[in-house]
């Protein structure tokens, strides 16, 4: 592996970018020594910013020449260090290539650069009542070609799918400058579904340029109910219950006790202070079905036991319904110095266990957690307070998230949801797989990228590393990109 | 009855012998000829987990396929990708490692869309799981998913969790007469609408469309569509489905002629390769019964921005899939190749060499 300091390297990567898109002076590279999940800073030693296609496979073609290392990254809005950058390593940042190249109203699709933005393909989409439906709470900010190379999801996840789920189509470049056109502009494709593979892989398998999405029509119309509940439990069950019930809620987001207080006192949402839970289903679709699938929704939530039932009768109160739980993790972040962001999923049925255990663990490590919860796809963000001034506390908290994990592992879910792995999360997938099972994970990154110069160190571990646990460490309350919604 | 077929698979990893797996022998036409000896899944039967209001059904691979939708219509729900059974016999393992959907694919998603994740057994025989029984799961590759139109060539699968959907309440099949140009566009146009569409086809100046949904949401938009109502829907989508109509049935009328499948862009004009031909998937399918040569077809295809499959021949077939450009042919032989090692399983079945 060739220095990447070493003047050779440098002068012919500068020969391939226009001199503002090649960055090397501390102070231009400092603003991408991390990507959302600030705890974790490295300041890069070369940061390129290409506009072109072409641009982009002459800076791979020759960072394989020299095997100097690559770290892809979008908009930098990501919660799991996968775009930290690494030592010795070019950070490429594809967030220049933002161009929207064309939408097929007919076809409902749209060819995008990896670095549009989320919500830009949408409101380019609008003029013909379409959108692209997976919205991670990002979606202002964070860039296609991240969404591709996190899976991103987002609060309607359980009716619309995940990000793997709403593209057809990606041009990909292996770290060697080879094309890969993966997916089709029909539904499928000739041979094993790289598309899928692609989708999720964190950077570490190829550099995407540009991706297909699928548009949705514009659903005709959303409503949204509130339900208040006396016992987690109990709130727990109606998620089932309404599932079982045959609706399929476009969202289905659950708080406790603690989340709901620090919501009201922060945005002032309504919410009922005098429960222990409250649901938030929405339902969407076509009027006719909305109409029936609120009434449906109301009677498995009175028949579920809710305290309190309110339907938004206006798109006013609709949004604020959901504005105390988008604002749920600064809300949080109000109530003590730092906090512990988990992202386990687990089957729903586990939830009254689940949420008991944790309780349980709250009282024996002596640390509060509120629980944000994506009910109806079992995606869990138990939120651990604490105060990294104290001392023991960090270790505490660290200690308190592993044990949540391992739990979301033990009653059949996985340590990520919707974050990804990242750099962040490498050492619990340590509990989620066994030894051949990350042995081929490495095997797979080998297929694509031998040399392993792909965002190395990341998203999957080296057996040896597997012995401590990770979790999301926010400094003195604040977020990263505090501006942006929280799911 | 795992431990019995990991056995088998250390033994034919250890003399290189070739292996063929099999669940109920409903898809042997698909794909290339392969040779070896059979694997049979039959063996390994029965839902392993089934929670309605989690919408996951788990079940080992060669489950059949009609038990598990049995098991399901009791709680009112369904496997919404529609696998064919193609003669009944076809198992869970079979539909997921041929990755093929039914009429509703296009509206609510394929067989690798509901897959949450599989434990297979490797070249090696070493049993692996990847996935899991959740909706939201980005934890490693997606290997689960990898599997899914594999056709086996990258393990046995044993086991397979899926994401089931309640059933709809109610169901109703439009009919409309229109010429294929027109049947192209209307099918596109209106899945650009929130409509409650479900399936689509179109053959011999008659398109069908199926609506499915709350009551009220499916006679909303039969009143806004139109058409002549269809009796016995059900079984004009079931033997679509399963390709037991005259059209698939029927025997070639000579040697050369053969069923294509042609994914293609769902607003491609109509391809004018010839008059036997049976559209579905909102335009994104065109089945033709053809004698025209493989690169007449694979050509029309890709310049739809699909590709064309040999679905069904008369003989044994050696090129059933397009051929991958040679850097996905590198990528295809390295996962093979970290997979498979020795090549034991399915050898040929989608690529000649390997």
């Amino acid at each position: 592996m060739s220095d990447i300091r070493s003047p050779v390297f440098l002068k012919a990567l500068r020969k391939l970018l226009p001199p503002e898109s090649f960055l090397t002076a501390p102070e231009d590279t400092r603003p991408f020594e991390s990507d959302g999940l600030a705890a974790y800073r490295n300041t890069p030693d070369v940061v390129v910013l290409p506009d072109s296609e072409a641009q982009v496979t002459a800076i791979l073609r020759l960072c394989h020449a020299h095997q100097v290392a690559v770290v892809t990254r979008g908009a930098g809005t990501g919660l799991a260090a996968g775009a930290l950058p690494v030592d010795g390593a070019v950070l490429l940042v594809l967030a220049r290539l933002n161009q929207i190249k064309n939408i097929d109203p007919l076809a409902r699709t749209a060819v995008v650069q990896p670095g549009v933005r989320n919500l830009a393909i949408s409101e380019a989409a609008a003029a013909y009542s379409l959108y692209y439906a997976p919205d991670p709470s990002s979606q202002i900010a964070c860039s296609i070609g991240g969404n591709v190379a996190e899976n991103s999801g987002g609060v309607h996840c359980l009716k619309y799918g995940l990000t793997v789920h709403n593209i057809l189509k990606l041009r990909a470049w292996t770290i060697d400058g080879q094309l890969l056109e993966i997916g089709s502009d029909s539904l499928d494709a000739p041979g094993y579904d790289l598309l899928a593979l692609m989708t999720g892989s964190e950077g570490m398998l190829a550099v995407i340029t540009e991706v297909t999405v699928k548009l949705l029509p514009r659903p005709e119309r959303a409503q949204v109910v509130l339900a208040a509940f006396d016992d987690v439990a109990k709130a727990g069950a109606a998620v089932g219950n309404i599932i079982a019930a045959g609706v399929i809620p476009a969202g289905l987001e659950m708080m406790d006790r603690l989340a709901i207080q620090a919501a009201e006192d922060f945005v002032h949402a309504g919410y009922p202070l005098d429960c222990e839970a409250i649901l938030l289903c929405e339902v969407d679709g076509v009027n006719e079905e909305v109409s029936d699938d609120i009434f449906t929704v109301h009677e498995v939530l009175a028949a579920s036991g809710a305290t309190e039932i309110r339907t938004a009768d206006s798109e006013e109160q609709r949004l604020k319904f959901w504005a105390g739980r988008k604002a749920a993790f600064p809300a949080v972040g109000r109530l003590a110095p730092d906090y512990y962001c988990m992202d386990g999923t687990i089957p729903r049925a586990q939830l009254p266990h689940v949420l008991k255990r944790i309780s349980e663990m709250s009282i024996e490590y002596g640390l509060a957690v509120a629980n944000v919860f994506h009910a109806g796809d079992g995606n869990l963000h138990p939120l651990i307070l604490f105060d990294a001034n104290q001392p023991g506390e960090l270790h505490q908290a660290e200690t308190f998230g592993g044990k949540i994990l391992e739990l979301c592992v033990e009653v059949g879910g996985t340590i990520t949801g919707e974050h990804g792995v990242g750099l962040e999360k490498i050492n619990q997938m340590c509990a989620q797989f066994s030894t051949p099972e990350l042995t081929r994970f490495h095997e797979v990154k080998a297929a694509f990228d031998p040399d392993g110069l792909l965002n190395p160190g990341k998203a999957v571990p080296e057996l040896h590393r597997c012995a401590e646990w990770g979790a999301m460490h926010i400094q003195g309350g604040q977020l990263p990109h505090p501006e942006l919604p929280r799911f | 009855m795992l431990n019995t077929l990991i056995a088998r698979i250390h033994a034919a990893h250890a003399e290189n012998m070739p292996l063929i797996i099999q669940g109920g022998g409903s898809k042997t036409f698909y794909g290339n000829a392969d040779e070896g000896e059979i694997l049979a899944t039959r063996t390994l039967n029965g839902v392993v987990d089934y929670q309605p209001k989690e919408l996951v059904l788990t079940a080992q691979s060669g489950t059949p396929l009609a038990e598990i939708e049995a098991l399901l219509a009791e709680h009112n729900q369904m496997l919404a990708f529609e696998p064919p059974h193609f003669g009944g016999a076809a198992t869970l393992g079979g539909s997921i490692a041929a990755g093929l959907s039914g009429p509703r694919r296009p509206y609510a998603g394929s067989a690798r869309d509901f897959v949450l994740g599989v434990r297979m057994v490797d070249g090696t025989g070493q049993a692996l799981r990847f996935g899991g029984q959740v909706i939201k799961n980005v934890a490693g590759y997606d290997v689960s998913r990898l599997m899914v139109g594999a056709l086996g060539t990258l393990g046995l699968i044993t086991e397979v969790s899926l994401k089931v959907l309640p059933s709809p309440g109610a169901e109703t099949t439009l009919q409309f007469e229109l010429d294929e140009a027109a049947a192209i566009v209307k099918m596109n146009t209106w899945a650009g609408q929130p409509l409650p569409l479900s399936a689509t086809s179109w053959h011999a100046g008659l398109l069908s469309v199926r609506l499915s949904g709350a009551r009220s949401a499916v006679h909303a938009a039969q009143a806004k569509l139109g058409g002549e109502t269809v009796n016995d829907a059900s079984a004009f989508w079931q033997r679509l489905r399963d390709q037991t109509t005259p059209f698939f049935d029927k025997r070639p009328s000579t040697w050369n002629q053969r069923l294509w499948r042609m994914a293609v862009k769902p607003t491609t004009p109509p391809l004018k390769l010839g008059d036997a031909q049976w559209i579905e998937w909102g335009g994104a399918v065109r089945w033709l019964i053809s004698d025209l040569s493989e690169t007449t077809l694979r050509e029309a295809a890709q310049r739809c921005g699909g590709h064309a499959t040999l679905f069904r021949g008369n003989a044994p077939i050696d090129g059933a899939f397009t051929p991958l450009t040679p850097a996905l042919l590198t990528l295809h032989r390295n996962l093979k190749q970290r997979f498979d090692p020795k090549g034991i399983f399915n050898h040929g079945r989608l690529y000649p060499d390997f």
